[in-house]
């Protein structure tokens, strides 16, 4: 039964994804695919090297994107679905859709927001193509850096419980994971590669909207996991009125 | 005395339901894993490294990867 359950969660933090990732693909081909347009504008302007499209911008902007942006909803639905099932009753006395919704900005968090502000989304054009290897390695890092101190504050919040109450825990596990996320952010390398003259607007936009995509892509999902586990979870406030019921009804005529 | 034992029951909220961890695991290793290799595929393939030969994946997702903060080129 158990199983089960972490099954139905599974599947429905994937349909969840697939949900929150159709937003966000129709946010990032309104507000996201002028900084695109606009950072290839500049590569075009400043490379002699016009190579063959593989795939046309039309393409790209469309399909393209809507399979990048709907394969990233359903793998990171599924995913925060699992740390969901860990989580659901060791963070605090929290129901389902309170448990999905801190699960789910915990997610945001420390899976893109905090590694943004040390290495922000970039445009086409705005990056030396020669680093790729460099900006990988650095940006993987830091989410499994802040993935990895986001996991151990929670586990020092609730050693902390116990003794300092929920609250105190709480602060106190929030600014060991803030000091310790300051320290390695002063110690990694930065990566600061944008041409002089790159248009200041569309890099400013471009990351603006990737902000704004991502956070449209984890808060829907949020509420629409948070809405389906509770019915898989807790399918009495649904459901109550009928067979409660219908039962009071069956046993008055025995 | 027996009702003041009774009493402060019903002022305990009910238990949190908890998923075993053992029920867990196996689905989190499985589908967790497999959906680490689609997040690569999104968000690394023919970028830095490259299982496969080729440009095709990295020019489909490309507006994607940039716009969901991944380093792309």
């Amino acid at each position: 039964m158990n199983s089960l359950t972490v099954r139905a969660l599974l599947v429905r933090g994937m349909l969840a994804g697939v949900a929150a990732g159709l937003l966000a693909f129709g946010l990032a081909y309104l507000i996201g695919e002028p900084g695109m347009n606009a950072g290839i504008a500049y590569e075009d302007a400043h490379t002699h090297e016009h190579g063959m499209e593989l795939v046309s911008r039309a393409l790209q902007s469309t399909a393209g994107l809507a399979t990048a942006v709907l394969v990233f909803g359903t793998a990171v639905g599924g995913i925060t679905a699992l740390a969901f099932c860990f989580a659901l009753g060791r963070i605090g006395r929290f129901g389902a859709r309170a448990t999905a919704a801190l699960v789910a900005a915990g997610a945001f968090a420390t899976v893109y927001l905090v590694p943004f502000l040390k290495y922000p989304a970039n445009p086409p054009g705005a990056n030396d193509p020669a680093t790729i290897g460099k900006r990988t390695t650095l940006y993987f890092l830091m989410i499994a850096l802040t993935v990895l101190l986001a996991l151990a504050a929670v586990l020092l919040g609730r050693r902390l419980a116990g003794r300092w109450g929920n609250w105190n825990a709480t602060l106190a596990a929030a600014t060991a994971f803030l000091v310790m996320i300051a320290v390695a952010m002063a110690f990694l390398p930065a990566v600061n590669e944008t041409p002089k003259d790159f248009p200041a607007t569309a890099l400013w936009q471009f990351r603006l909207a990737s902000l704004g995509i991502q956070a449209l892509l984890w808060s829907t999902f949020g509420a629409v996991f948070g809405y389906l586990a509770e019915r898989v979870l807790e399918p009495k406030p649904a459901t109550d009125a009928v067979p409660a019921n219908a039962e009071r009804t069956a046993a008055a005529a025995h | 005395m027996a009702h003041s034992a009774i009493a402060p029951a019903p002022l305990s909220p009910p238990a949190v339901l908890k998923l075993p961890i053992r029920a867990i695991l196996p689905w989190a290793a499985f589908f967790g894993l497999l959906m680490l290799v689609l997040l690569y595929f999104v968000g690394a393939e023919q970028g830095a490294t490259s299982l496969l030969p080729g440009a095709g994946v990295h020019e489909w997702v490309h507006d994607g990867r940039h716009l969901l903060g991944f380093p792309c080129h």
